[in-house]
């Protein structure tokens, strides 16, 4: 589309850092509100969801994609969403054998690009939002999935690794014209 | 290549957003009449109007209904001043009469039940198809005009109604996508389902339907 050439040079876009510092103030802020990691995972992946809700029409708007009809279709659609909204391109990798899970390997996260996690806070997971996001967008398209993040760098390891799980697709609510 | 309004349906059927652009023909004759009057008014249960049914003359036509009488605008059946329309026209003593004919605006409550009407429509349309998968009623042709509907993949139907010349409308539909994604869905006040009451929204629609008239609809 037209408006995608438009976009690389948009003057709207801002610096992630700016992104990073503001979900960074975010988490640290609900962190002293909630008192326990689980609470802020909670609420980490609500909103997340809620915007998925909505974030998903605007993928839709300016990418002109059409609907999936299979699992590996969505995942590469994730993988361009990732690469409009965070600038980067997660790799897929672990397919289930049924084709109905698989992993995005994110190699850098600019959620966590400038963050240390205190031990004090073993069981948060940081970028939980994202998962949200990720059910919330693909509800709206009538598929039901699970997502949440299986291996993180915050916490030791190499990468992070976000799976992603198709339960259902949502029949009814599919449009006319689409089942 | 006039647009003459723009509705958006919700993915439940609901009509969430509505507009006319000036574009919009306004049917409207006023004339004096002397006694008595040579044409046949009747009162319509469901239109719930005085209608023109017979006798067209001068611009004016059957299926017209009564505006106001004298300057006085009308509901119903009544006058404002609550004299009973029909009534008064019959009488002899009233004359002349200048009364004022045209075409009502629908109403707000008129627009949702058409509006629930065209999602159930489009979805018979698409059960119609003698081919599996095929989408719903894309257009609608009339003498008059022309409906362009685009539905997208979450349930959403943008629905133009242009004029009967207009081939494609297909630019314009997806910019109202992206306005509606915008200005309704980033406005962390606005809710989902719900009638948009946006200005931001309102303003960029005006221009963009305002821009393809001007320089054509590839241009949106």
């Amino acid at each position: 589309m037209s408006r995608q050439t438009v976009r690389s040079a948009d003057p709207k876009k801002v610096s992630s850092e700016l992104f990073t510092l503001t979900y960074g103030s975010l988490v640290a802020q609900m962190l002293k509100d909630y008192e326990s990691d689980e609470e802020v995972n909670k609420q980490l992946d609500r909103m997340g969801y809620n915007i998925g809700l909505r974030l998903i029409e605007d993928f839709l708007a300016r990418t002109n994609v059409g609907r999936c009809y299979d699992f590996r279709d969505t995942a590469e659609k994730l993988q361009m969403a990732f690469k409009m909204y965070l600038g980067i391109s997660p790799s897929i990798t672990n397919w289930s054998p049924a084709g109905d899970e698989f992993s995005l390997i994110l190699e850098s996260n600019p959620l966590t690009e400038f963050v240390e996690l205190p031990e004090s806070h073993a069981n948060l997971k940081y970028s939980n939002i994202i998962p949200g996001v990720i059910r919330g967008a693909l509800e709206m398209v009538q598929t039901e999935v699970v997502a949440c993040f299986v291996h993180d760098q915050l916490k030791g390891d190499s990468t992070s690794e976000l799976r992603v799980k198709f339960v259902r697709r949502l029949e009814d609510a599919i449009p006319a014209g689409e089942d | 290549m006039p647009v003459y309004s723009v509705y958006i349906v919700s993915k439940s059927g609901g009509l969430i957003f509505h507009s006319d652009f000036p574009s919009l023909p306004r049917v409207e004759v006023e004339k004096t009449f002397s006694y008595p009057l040579d044409m046949t008014l009747s009162y319509q249960n469901v239109l719930k109007r005085v209608v023109v049914v017979f006798g067209q003359r001068d611009g004016v036509c059957v299926g017209h209904a009564v505006m106001a009488v004298n300057g006085v605008a009308v509901t119903g059946r009544l006058l404002e001043d609550g004299r009973d329309v029909e009534a008064v026209v019959a009488d002899e003593a009233n004359y002349p009469l200048s009364i004022r004919f045209g075409r009502p605006r629908l109403t707000t409550n008129e627009r949702i039940v058409l509006a629930s009407t065209f999602h159930s429509f489009y979805a018979i349309a698409s059960q119609l198809s003698p081919e599996p998968k095929s989408s719903g009623i894309e257009v609608l042709e009339a003498g008059a005009f022309r409906l362009h509907c685009y539905q997208t993949v979450t349930g959403i139907k943008f629905i133009v109604l242009a004029d009967a010349r207009q081939a494609s409308l297909e630019p314009l539909l997806r910019r109202l996508f992206e306005l509606y994604a915008d200005y309704a869905l980033k406005n962390p006040f606005y809710s989902l389902e719900m009638p948009i009451r946006c200005e931001l929204f309102d303003t960029n629609l005006q221009a963009a339907v305002e821009q393809m008239e001007r320089t054509g609809i590839s241009n949106v």
